[in-house]
């Protein structure tokens, strides 16, 4: 057994997985051992009542391929175009003893079915005096990159974060991929499961036997002394890319990827602080209200004396996401912003 | 006649532009030249011609994902669409909204939508502000088997019905949403029964006949013209590409879409039908369908040429909120 510096525990035999293919063996692997467990949502299978090919998309993104021909109709179900109706029945059978994972697709189409999420599943556990349970997950696409265009690209993670009673998951590779889903359908709460669009083909390796992550415990991809990066989901990539450059200089970066937002590992990331004094956030999000500032917000409230520079937030502009690619790739935060809101926070 | 030859001549011109348009989408993105998710409309162009052709440019629709066909029926410009699917600053919406958001307000072209079931709620407000100011416009929106079954969809129909607004719902119905069919979506045996159920008159056409929905569409837009509330038209049509532009279709039959494209093209079924009523002559619409293809041309080789937005200066426009 290893234990890598990342927070990777690798034991037994692993392979070369994609995040597509390791959110895909979670789901495999906990159908198999628990027959509570279904899927549902738009096209998850794809091809109902058609004369072509069964399970003929997999999801849109091929993230569920397979598991309907393995489990049946039954247990991964294509359902008509209601997300509304899609959520509600995810929360309504996991509080009646089924652990549903259930698809937004896109997760901009949250809006379609928020009252069920935020009013709802998020409220029962509290609001019914503990009596109530709803383990379900929520799973959808998030971030730009695919020129989708407005209405295919938000991220809405801090949305969904500000709401009591979710759990708020967003992996940055496909290792987190699996440990995290896995968690997410063992897990008692509403959990909602956001996969970067861009990330799926990245691959990484994996171990072949389940394993759960557990949620508020942050992944340290790369560790260092100057300037503490906390980045998440694809920003994590750009995150390292830039700690890497900046290495090369002899500037050494503590970048943390706090893998569940909420939970979120405070303390990972104050400690980090309190060593470099000097903190960047990098977040595909708007700047208004979201996870960036609010984590800024803790550690100006919790680790200022430990503050040798303002903290820099590097985010999306506080716009909708544009559709022509020169647009698109400057709205996205790049490893250029990275680069120069370190060199800025360490006076350069 | 019971057609004006002007009509008829409009007609063909605007859904021959529609086939060659979607035709060439797929060309330019399989070159390269698109980005992002496209969804066009061949073999759908006898529904969204003879839904608009009557309409004025204040009198409002709102699309779909697959919304192309409408703008064109709706007299947007087809340069400024093609540069705007390319992602040009000179398109239609600067280069930031894409296939899927294609608007032209002053066309009452309310909006392509990316969101399913998005644009009926939107359509009733532009009804209800046709009914209040007393305009005499109406409202049209466009829906298709997929969104039919999504709750907004329920909520405007009812509320259109109540509110006895001046919109038109047009379903078209092609059979599929995404790769899953109409028959196991909607629930129900007949969507038309289903859309009476709200208390609208309601009425399925075979979409791939532009005469029979024209005549359909036109009963429609007369009783929301007049104040006398809404009505539903089904129009059965075949979609002749995938979903999306390179979607596999693994969940069509073998020679379904062959098979469509040869016995279900709507404007071949035009053509036949004009031609032996002797409403219309073959060589008239033989010159047309060069004209069209001379626009194409010309709005591809444009946007070809036009100008990429520029990150400094659009990127941070048009948003009144800038942080
Ligand atoms: C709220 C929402 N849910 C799901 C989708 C994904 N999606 C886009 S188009 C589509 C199918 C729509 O089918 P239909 O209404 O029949 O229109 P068609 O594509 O056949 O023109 C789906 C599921 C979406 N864009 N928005
Ligand atoms: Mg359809």
């Amino acid at each position: 057994m290893t234990t890598h510096s990342n927070n990777r525990i690798i034991t037994g035999k692993t392979s070369i997985k994609t995040y597509r293919e390791a959110i895909n063996d979670a789901l495999r692997e906990e159908m198999r051992r628990d027959p509570t467990v279904i899927i549902l949502g738009e096209e998850v299978s794809g091809g109902a009542g058609g004369n072509g090919q069964d399970d003929a998309y997999g999801g849109v993104f091929g993230v569920t391929k397979g598991l309907q021909p393995e489990f049946g109709r039954g247990r991964v179900i294509d359902t008509p175009i209601s997300e509304a109706a899609i959520i509600g029945a995810a929360a309504g059978a996991a509080n009646n003893g089924l652990r549903p994972v259930a698809e937004l697709m896109f997760f901009d189409f949250i809006g379609v079915s928020f009252d069920q999420i935020f009013n709802q599943a998020a409220k029962f556990r509290y609001m019914f005096g503990g009596k109530s349970k709803t383990p379900m997950v929520i799973r959808g696409t998030v971030g730009g990159g695919w020129r989708a265009g407005a209405q295919h690209s938000s991220m809405l993670h801090s949305i969904v974060t500000h709401i009591a009673g979710l759990k708020v998951v967003m992996p940055s590779n496909a290792y987190d991929a699996k440990g995290l889903m896995v968690q997410a359908i063992r897990d008692d709460d509403p959990v909602i499961f956001l996969e970067h669009k861009i990330m799926y083909d990245n691959a990484c390796e994996v171990p072949d036997e389940q394993y759960a992550i557990p949620f508020g415990e942050a992944a340290f991809p790369r560790q260092g002394t100057d300037v503490t990066i906390v980045a998440i989901s694809n920003m994590v990539t750009r995150a390292i890319e830039a700690a890497d450059i900046l290495a090369k200089e002899g500037i050494s970066c503590d970048v943390i990827d706090p893998r569940t937002v909420s939970p979120l590992d405070h303390e990972a990331i104050l400690e980090s602080v309190e060593v470099t004094g000097r903190l960047v956030i990098v977040d595909e999000g708007n700047p208004r209200c979201g996870l960036a500032s609010d984590i800024s917000a803790i550690v100006a409230e919790r680790g200022f004396y430990s503050l040798k520079a303002p903290i820099r937030m590097v985010t999306a502009p506080h716009t909708p996401v544009p559709f022509a690619p020169e647009l698109e790739d400057a709205y996205i935060p790049s490893v250029e912003k990275v680069l120069a809101a370190v060199r800025d926070v360490l006076g350069g | 006649m019971p057609y004006q030859t002007d009509f008829l001549l409009r007609a063909y011109r605007s859904m021959k532009t529609i086939r060659e348009f979607e035709e060439r989408c797929v060309k330019e993105f399989e070159g390269g030249n698109v980005p992002g998710f496209t969804h066009v409309s061949n073999g759908q162009e006898a529904i969204a011609v003879a839904a608009c052709i009557d309409l004025s440019d204040k009198d409002i629709i709102g699309s779909t994902h697959r919304g192309h066909g409408h703008c064109i029926a709706k007299g947007c410009d087809v340069g400024g669409m093609m540069k705007e699917i390319m992602g040009r600053s000179t398109g239609l919406c600067k280069g930031k909204g894409g296939s899927m958001h294609i608007a032209d307000i002053d066309k009452g072209m309310l909006g392509a939508n990316a969101i399913v079931g998005g644009g009926p709620p939107l359509v009733n407000g532009a009804a209800l502000a046709a009914k209040t100011l007393g305009t005499k416009n109406i409202a049209l929106s466009f829906n298709g088997d997929g969104s039919a079954n999504q709750g907004t969809v329920f909520e405007a129909m009812n509320l259109a019905v109540v509110l006895k607004l001046p919109h038109v719902f047009v379903y078209e119905n092609n059979g599929y949403a995404e790769g899953t069919a109409a028959n196991y979506g909607l629930g129900c045996e007949s969507l038309t029964v289903r859309n009476a159920g709200f208390g609208m008159p309601a009425e399925c056409v075979d979409g791939t006949d532009f005469f029979a929905t024209y005549e359909a569409l036109k009963i429609a837009t007369e009783r929301a013209r007049n104040g006398e509330g809404p009505t539903a038209i089904e129009a059965m049509c075949v979609r002749f590409d995938g979903h999306f532009i390179g979607d596999p279709q693994l969940y069509r039959g073998k020679d379904e879409v062959k098979l469509a494209r040869k016995n279900q093209d709507c404007l071949k079924i035009f053509r036949d039908r004009v031609i032996a009523e002797g409403w219309l002559k073959a060589a008239d619409m033989n010159a047309i369908d060069k004209e069209v293809m001379v626009d194409i041309e010309k709005a591809v080789a444009d946007a070809l040429a036009a100008p990429h937005p520029d990150p400094a200066t659009d990127l941070m426009s048009d948003v009144y909120c800038t942080y």
